[in-house]
């Protein structure tokens, strides 16, 4: 076997390597000294700050929540925080994706420049909100009349992502275009399902978001668009 | 006699508040550790609290026993304050995340009984962690706080984080890599 690389001898001092890994440690001098580094290092990792709270904590905070459990909560994430920004977005990027394809066409005061940071911001922003419906999405347990904020946010996210994705298209960026095209599969398939979602259709949908690492994908895309943005 | 937790659930299931109640008295204190180790806020840490178990009284029919009751829990927890540390990544720059105050206070538990050497070393530490800690993505430190201090495993951190095992591992990884080389000078000197 080879020798054991950073990762596999970090993750071994959690033992989240496998049984081969753990054997080639012991047996492998080389290893095993660069494991000792690693341990040392996190053996003497500064501890977290944490306020620790008293025994009376757990009364106070029951106290405090008690005359909130009569009304139940409603899903924080369909705020108008979260639905205001679909608007904007769908604003922003409707107006410099119809830029973007009529290169020839300008508008005064308004530089390539600030049309590419807009536009780089609108995608990290829907990628973001992509982001959390995809995570609720694999989080989703089969229940009647739970999918519904889900549906309403991907339907407003379908339209966004098309114009994202024709936009990236026409650029030429074919990564982005290409991760769009997927995402937008996904979309398309959580807006137009049917009211509910019986276990199995619900779990094809996770194995959809589970393939090609699309979440992970999409956050990656997402903080890269936003560093590009805020370089520009 | 007292309630165990998964007799208590099934009770607050049913519509009983006081045995939820015995919930959130007994798990509130590690609820408020995990989200402040994951916000560095205290503000921040009391509101996840409330969220959380707000969410857990709403999805208490969703909860079948299959795991405890703290780990449930734990993980909504952990969701809640990913999805609090997301929300706010685009409204402000992460190296103010730890405010002035926190930092203050950073300094402060790294040397509770300073000795002038220990002090100096705590101070180090202190002024290193918060750039370090800046450094990390939201997935990496969840994932770090999750696995180092937190003692989670993988799979888990993989759930609540809703990525893959491999992708979870790498999180981790990362996250000790940026810290070590910023923690380097001092981390790695034996105490």
């Amino acid at each position: 076997m080879n020798h054991l690389d950073e990762e596999q001898l970090t993750l071994a001092y959690y033992s989240e390597v496998d049984a081969e890994c753990m054997r080639h440690l012991e047996e492998c001098s080389e290893c095993r000294l660069r494991h000792e580094r690693i341990k040392t290092a996190l053996d003497n990792f500064p501890d977290f700050p944490v306020l620790e709270r008293n025994d009376a904590y757990g009364r106070e905070v029951w106290n405090r929540l008690l005359p909130k459990l009569a009304a139940k909560p409603r899903r924080s994430w369909l705020n108008w925080w979260t639905m205001t920004p679909v608007l904007a977005s769908l604003i922003a990027v409707a107006f410099f994706a119809g830029m973007l394809a009529q290169r020839n066409r300008q508008i005064p005061g308004i530089s390539a420049e600030t049309r590419e940071r807009v536009l780089l911001m609108a995608m990290s922003d829907h990628l973001e909100r992509s982001e959390i419906l995809l995570v609720e999405l694999a989080h989703a347990v089969p229940d009647e009349n739970e999918l519904k904020m889900e549906r309403a946010l991907a339907r407003s996210l379908v339209t966004e992502n098309r114009l994202l994705r024709e936009t990236a298209r026409s650029a030429g960026d074919e990564s982005r275009a290409a991760l769009l095209d997927d995402l937008e599969r996904v979309l398309v398939a959580v807006a137009n399902g049917p009211a509910s979602e019986d276990a199995a259709d619900l779990d094809a949908l996770k194995a959809r978001i589970q393939s090609n690492d699309l979440l992970f994908k999409v956050r990656v895309m997402s903080a890269n668009a936003l560093q590009e943005g805020r370089k520009l | 006699m007292e309630w165990t937790d998964s007799a208590a659930a099934e009770q607050a299931r049913q519509g009983d508040q006081r045995a939820f109640g015995v919930l959130v008295e007994r798990h509130s204190r590690s609820v408020f550790r995990l989200a402040f180790r994951m916000t560095q806020n205290e503000q921040d840490a009391e509101d996840l609290v409330q969220e959380t178990f707000l969410k857990a009284y709403k999805q208490l029919h969703r909860f079948d026993g299959r795991s405890a009751f703290g780990t449930w829990l734990y993980r909504i927890a952990a969701n809640c304050s990913l999805d609090l540390i997301r929300a706010r990544k685009n409204r402000r720059e992460r190296q103010t995340t730890l405010t002035s105050e926190t930092t203050d206070w950073l300094d402060r538990v790294a040397a509770p009984d300073p000795s002038p050497e220990r002090l100096a070393r705590s101070g180090q530490v202190a002024s290193l962690l918060k750039p370090a800690l800046a450094q990390l993505t939201e997935l990496e430190r969840t994932a770090f706080v999750l696995r180092h201090y937190e003692g989670r495993g993988i799979e888990e951190i993989a759930g609540v984080l809703g990525v893959q095992t491999n992708a979870a591992k790498h999180s981790v990884f990362r996250a000790v890599q940026k810290l070590r080389r910023a923690l380097e000078p001092v981390a790695e000197v034996a105490p």
